[in-house]
């Protein structure tokens, strides 16, 4: 254990950052598969533990590259728990592609060091400090999920590969010229240099930028990082890589990258709002998010795929967070925070519910897949209390965040509350629809028994649940600071 | 900043949107990569003149890369492959070159209404140079959605980031992103041309993205 010892003992950011690359290093080298499958889950263990310490060693001041504050921890925290859970679940999912021939040891071995380097590239992208860094480590972490996305070759999964690389490098492009625009904004103010792309001395000065380069930055901004939140216009690429990929992959996508691209937009909304003189960026905000929302919810209703019937369901949840940010106020800015959290968890639980139950149908189409419950009641239960947590029903956490939400856009901004509302409850219709096919009625397909990892599941969906009933005030109150910090 | 260095630097960055819009009507691959070259060189030009003008000796080696391996390695890389793979007929575009054209030039005037609104006190350097760059990323864009080719989609992906690079070499003092944004360029080029066009020639015999298209799983949505 004094490997252990010595990890908490030094320095926790290092840590996130130093342990996923010491890990993907080993993995690349590691042949088989239950040992690096092992090592996998112990390395990402180990990240989540450094993602702990960082609440009892306290904040490092900021530095030239990287940053702790309330903020990040909590993503930070969040992106380490769910990369733990799901290597847990990556490992019994791997075995069985394995057993079946979908997937050779070599393709393994690249995929345990390509999930690890993610892991990397999502931790850098939180603690960075530089707004060009944070760049940098976003589209790390993305192209490492493109590759994973195109690991079964198949037809379906290049062109998804594909497609998430193309819309992808638009999102690289935009962002990077917005993160240009914004340093030849602080440039005049902070001078040359690095200092003008550091984030905490950039939003000590935001009021003096200039605020028409800003505005037109923030919009390639949102765009450009956007693209990889899933909102709608540039959220094509998005059901595609979650129904070809591996599944454990769909699960971070939903559960983690969505969140990493949020904290990008969300930083920079915070040095937006800092100006007095630009342009708000909630409207905008909150525009995108509802359309994202309309537009998934009814896509819902004609999905036949099990996989994207979830990532559009992960489109419309992320419409309502964002919507939820760009509404503001510390109640809209608690119930996002919440609300992503929430989602994060229950998705993930959901994708490893249907990892399983298309690895024992042998497909993914929703036509093929019945009487769950009957046939595999510990995964079909499972389905059960994801959807219905996921649908925003009570007693879950999401029915709190998402009552939050609707009771806030009510007292600020009346007119927006309907179409939200509209929104909501179609997919609501939608979800219970194809859950009651799914999970009840005459078993069909494949009966063999599920050889199934339940404890990441369950571990999420009791978290859910508990938040949904009872939230421990010091997490109350965090969660509070930190939704007034984002204003 | 005196006359004639403002002159040779918005000659270099207009050539480069000039360029762009050459990219646009090639209608064979060895062309394309021929003009992509092209327009690396001038971006090379660019970038040696703004490490000149600005005394930032780093942007120098910005400048080699660019000139050594978009100028140079990728385009006869891709010559090869294009050479084994035998897929050097016409590049069956979506939209008609004409419209094309038209489009180009209605997203170059944006660009410039856009980036000369916003940028009034910045310098002045800077501030056309924000505009070409723009106009080329745009343009960049275009090209990627207007081909179904994936090799011309690369190429496409590839002048767009040659816009970035004019974008974050005419931002005075910008510090970390060019070398990174490079070494980004370099990494997209290594992943789009070992893995993707293998893989697509592997499993399709053509690198013609429509032949994906078709495999579009309709069935299954």
């Amino acid at each position: 254990m004094s490997v252990f010892s010595s990890v908490l003992n030094s320095d926790a950011v290092t840590a996130v950052l130093v342990i996923p690359i010491v890990a993907a290093a080993l993995l690349a080298l590691l042949p088989g598969y239950r040992m690096p499958a092992r090592l996998n889950v112990f390395a990402s263990l180990l990240t989540f533990l450094a993602a702990l310490s960082l609440f009892v060693t306290g904040q490092p001041a900021p530095g030239q590259y990287l940053l702790v504050d309330d903020l990040n921890i909590a993503f930070i925290v969040l992106n380490a728990f769910v990369g733990f859970t799901t290597s847990i679940f990556s490992a019994s999912y791997i075995a069985h592609e394995l057993e079946i021939g979908r997937l050779t040891p070599a393709n393994l071995r690249f995929y345990h060091a390509m999930y690890q380097i993610m892991m990397f590239g999502m931790n850098l992208a939180f603690v960075s400090n530089n707004i060009g860094l944070m760049w940098v480590a976003v589209e790390l972490a993305t192209l490492t999920t493109v590759l994973m996305v195109g690991l079964y070759r198949t037809h379906e999964a290049l062109e998804a590969a594909w497609k998430y690389f193309i819309l992808g490098s638009v999102g690289i492009a935009f962002a990077l010229f917005g993160t240009i625009l914004v340093y030849l904004a602080a440039q005049p103010v902070v001078g040359e240099g690095y200092d003008a792309m550091v984030w905490t001395i950039l939003i000590e000065h935001a009021a003096a930028f200039d605020p028409a380069l800003l505005n037109v930055a923030f919009v390639f901004l949102l765009l450009g990082y956007g693209t990889k939140v899933g909102l709608a216009p540039l959220h094509a690429w998005l059901p595609d890589a979650h129904a070809e990929g591996p599944t454990p992959i769909s699960a971070v996508l939903s559960g983690l990258l969505l969140n990493v691209a949020l904290y990008a937009v969300l930083r920079f909304k915070m040095l937006l709002s800092a100006n007095p003189d630009a342009l708000a960026p909630g409207p905008l905000m909150m525009t995108m998010g509802l359309v994202s929302l309309i537009f998934a919810a009814f896509m819902l209703y004609r999905r036949r795929d099990i996989k994207r019937l979830f990532a559009y369901s992960s489109i419309e949840h992320m419409g309502i967070i964002v919507f939820a940010f760009g509404l503001g106020g510390p109640i809209a800015n608690f119930a996002g925070l919440l609300h992503m959290v929430m989602h994060s968890l229950t998705k993930s639980a959901i994708f490893f519910a249907v990892g399983h139950i298309a690895q024992i149908k042998g497909t993914q189409r929703l036509s093929a897949i019945r009487g769950l419950t009957e046939t595999h009641p510990g995964l079909g239960w499972g389905l059960v209390t994801g959807v219905v947590a996921i649908a925003g029903l009570p007693p879950a956490g999401i029915f709190m965040s998402e009552f939050l939400i609707v009771s806030s856009a009510f007292a600020k901004q009346p007119l927006l509350a309907i179409p939200l509302v509209f929104g909501l409850l179609i997919a609501f219709g939608a979800l219970l629809l194809r859950l009651t096919g799914a999970a009840f009625g005459q078993p069909r397909g494949s009966v063999m028994p599920a050889d199934a990892s339940y404890i990441p599941m369950y571990a999420h969906l009791a978290l859910v649940l508990i938040a949904g009933v009872y939230l421990p005030s010091p997490l109350v109150a965090w969660f509070q600071h930190i939704a007034n910090l984002l204003r | 900043m005196s006359g004639p260095v403002l002159d040779i630097a918005h000659m270099l960055a207009g050539g480069l949107v000039l360029v762009s819009m050459m990219m646009l009507y090639q209608d064979r691959l060895y062309a394309l990569l021929n003009v992509f070259a092209l327009h690396s060189l001038i971006l090379t030009l660019s970038v040696a003149w703004q490490a000149f003008v600005q005394d930032a000796p780093h942007l120098y080696v910005t400048a080699a890369i660019a000139l050594l391996f978009k100028a140079i390695v990728i385009p006869v890389v891709l010559h090869r492959m294009i050479r084994q793979l035998g897929i050097h007929r016409e590049i069956e575009t979506v939209v008609g070159i004409g419209l094309t054209m038209l489009a180009g030039i209605g997203l170059v005037a944006l660009a410039t209404a856009v980036m000369l609104r916003v940028t009034p006190q910045a310098d002045p350097l800077a501030r056309e140079d924000l505009a070409f760059a723009l106009s080329v990323l745009l343009l960049g864009l275009l090209i990627m959605v207007t081909r179904r080719n994936a090799v011309s989609q690369v190429v496409g992906f590839m002048s767009l980031e040659n816009g970035l690079v004019l974008a974050a070499t005419g931002a005075k003092g910008m510090p970390l992103v060019v070398e990174i944004s490079v070494a980004f360029s370099i990494l997209i080029a290594f992943i789009v041309i070992g893995v993707f066009l293998f893989r697509i020639r592997e499993r399709f015999d053509t690198v013609d993205v429509r032949a994906l298209d078709d495999f579009k799983g309709r069935r299954r949505k």
